[in-house]
């Protein structure tokens, strides 16, 4: 594929958010949309400029990717820790299967209350929901890819005299790969979305304190520019994790093409 | 066979260290009274096999007649419940048994030469193991296709990968669970004088478990058939190498077999 051609697969992607900015920047200037429930687009990017300048928006945007990833990290470690335990030994599903499946469906933003009078405003409390956010779609994740691994390549290992270790790396851990990267996937979704709601509520710094304190002033392009923000850290966080998955699965049918 | 792979089989032969010659006259296994029951299901009973080292040995029976179980105690798969099974004596850095699927099962996310690799865990690692890899990819005819992925590949192909993972580790004896059940029938008789060429170079003791008589017949020197868990014939197949499918002798012997199997 040639460079042109890669821009150009890639850029569609693009192609309708842009014409939104467009219409809506047109339908701004007509006077259609008031300033007060929308302002336009080159008022947004004011407002980025403004913020940037003060350094105030780096600030936030740090804080809040600081609490998203050591919140990820946490986690994401524990769920997936948990996930091999249970897809490798019976006895460890036996014992924690039934509880995690209690604990899951309790929707986690339910718990702000809760984690509020536990640790008050501070960091903990942040790094407490986004961990237990990004935790099940890791663990469950995990578990159905080392559930899914085909017993038939298994006892290939065994007859083959692979021991434990070698088993493990070479089978059974590239085999649940593809679903680890589906839960990774879904919790990166999931870390962004639990970092708002959790900085919206209770909190002294971040993008979620931002657009709150803009509330306050009734500086809505400010609002309006968080929003934004948020949803292209999202898409960054998703296309590293698209990325790292190209990388390691190249030998799937599904990406020899890509 | 092309002028190619002559090559290839002759310069297997010349390997240095395989003491090729003194396997002869010794026994590769023997199988005394062994007997498999799984709960009350008796599966294999009063099983007496004596394989010489070398011999190709090809096992047939129909459907559930604990024909692949047999494979299975070879293999180490299972134990038998009751007699015994006991092996020749092992020859230094050669793994005993192989066990040759009915599937190809490689592993989708490692390249054909690591597949085959799988083959030497435990014998030999790094350059020593790529070179062995190669070689014997070689020898099966896929040594460009070293590097690919296994998905990419044929059936024919992918069993082919599966032989050479088999055999890299030189096994004293493989065991084949009807392991060309799946190809096409050209494939297959490709794949059969594929095994015939390195089983003469190679010199180990094979045993076929195989729905297919002609098959047997035409690659075995010894025929055994199973049925209701025990041996029911146990038949020589005197016929000189290189052996012409359809010749006369052939039909008689496979005849002989088909009768013992539906008569």
């Amino acid at each position: 594929m040639s460079l042109a051609q890669r821009v150009g697969k890639n850029g569609i992607g693009w192609l309708l958010p842009a014409l939104v900015i467009a219409g809506w920047e047109a339908a701004s200037r007509a006077g259609v949309m008031p300033a007060s429930v929308l302002p336009a687009p080159s008022a947004v990017a004011e407002a980025f400029w403004r913020l940037t300048l003060s350094g105030e928006l780096i600030r936030n945007i740090g804080v809040s990717t600081a609490r998203a990833l050591a919140g990820f990290a946490v986690g994401g470690s524990i769920g997936f820790a948990l996930g091999l335990a249970n897809g490798l030994s019976t006895l460890s599903r036996g014992l924690t299967d039934t509880t995690l499946q209690m604990i899951r469906n309790i929707p986690h933003l339910a718990l702000i209350p809760l984690v509020i009078l536990w640790f008050g405003i501070d960091e903990e409390a942040k790094l407490f929901l986004v961990a237990l956010g990004v935790f099940f779609p890791i663990y469950v994740n995990t578990l159905l890819g080392i559930q899914s691994v085909d017993p038939q390549l298994v006892e290939m290992g065994r007859v083959y005299g692979m021991d434990r270790s070698a088993l493990f790396f070479r089978v059974i851990l590239p085999g649940a790969l593809p679903a680890i990267f589906v839960g990774l996937r879904y919790a990166l979704g999931i870390m962004w979305l639990t970092l708002i709601v959790a900085e919206t509520i209770s909190a002294s710094s971040g993008l979620g304190y931002m657009a709150m304190q803009a509330r306050e002033f009734l500086l809505i392009d400010v609002v309006v520019l968080s929003i934004l923000i948020y949803a292209l850290l999202g898409k960054l966080a998703d296309s590293l994790a698209r990325l790292l998955e190209r990388l390691s699965l190249g030998w799937h049918p599904a990406f020899q093409n890509g | 066979m092309t002028a190619a792979s002559l090559t290839a089989a002759r310069s297997f032969v010349a390997t240095p260290g395989r003491p090729i010659g003194s396997v002869e006259g010794r026994r590769a296994f023997a199988f005394r009274h062994a007997g498999k029951r799984f709960g009350d299901k008796t599966v294999l009973d009063g099983i007496d096999l004596d394989v010489p080292a070398g011999q190709f040995l090809a096992v047939i029976g129909k459907s559930g007649c604990g024909k692949s179980t047999l494979l299975r105690l070879l293999a180490g798969l299972d134990r038998p419940t009751s007699g015994s099974l006991t092996f020749g004596v092992e020859e230094e850095g050669y793994s005993r048994t192989r066990f040759m699927f009915q599937e190809p099962r490689l592993l989708p996310w490692a390249s054909v030469v690591e597949n085959v690799e799988v083959g030497l865990t435990g014998i030999a690692i790094g350059t020593e193991a790529r070179h062995r890899a190669l070689d014997i990819l070689g020898e099966v005819g896929l040594a460009d296709r070293a590097d690919e992925w296994p998905s990419v590949l044929s059936g024919g192909q992918k069993q082919r990968v599966a032989l050479a993972r088999a055999l890299v580790g030189h096994p004293q004896i493989l065991a084949l669970d009807e392991p060309l059940g799946a190809l096409d029938a050209l494939t297959r008789i490709e794949m059969q004088q594929l095994l015939e060429r390195i089983w003469i170079a190679q010199k180990f003791t094979a045993v076929l478990v195989t729905h297919d008589v002609a098959e047997a017949v035409a690659l075995a020197d010894r025929v055994v058939v199973i049925s209701e868990g025990r041996i029911a014939l146990d038949l020589d197949i005197p016929v000189e190498r290189p052996r012409r499918r359809g010749s006369v002798e052939l039909a008689r012997l496979e005849g002989k077999i088909l009768d013992r199997l539906f008569g």
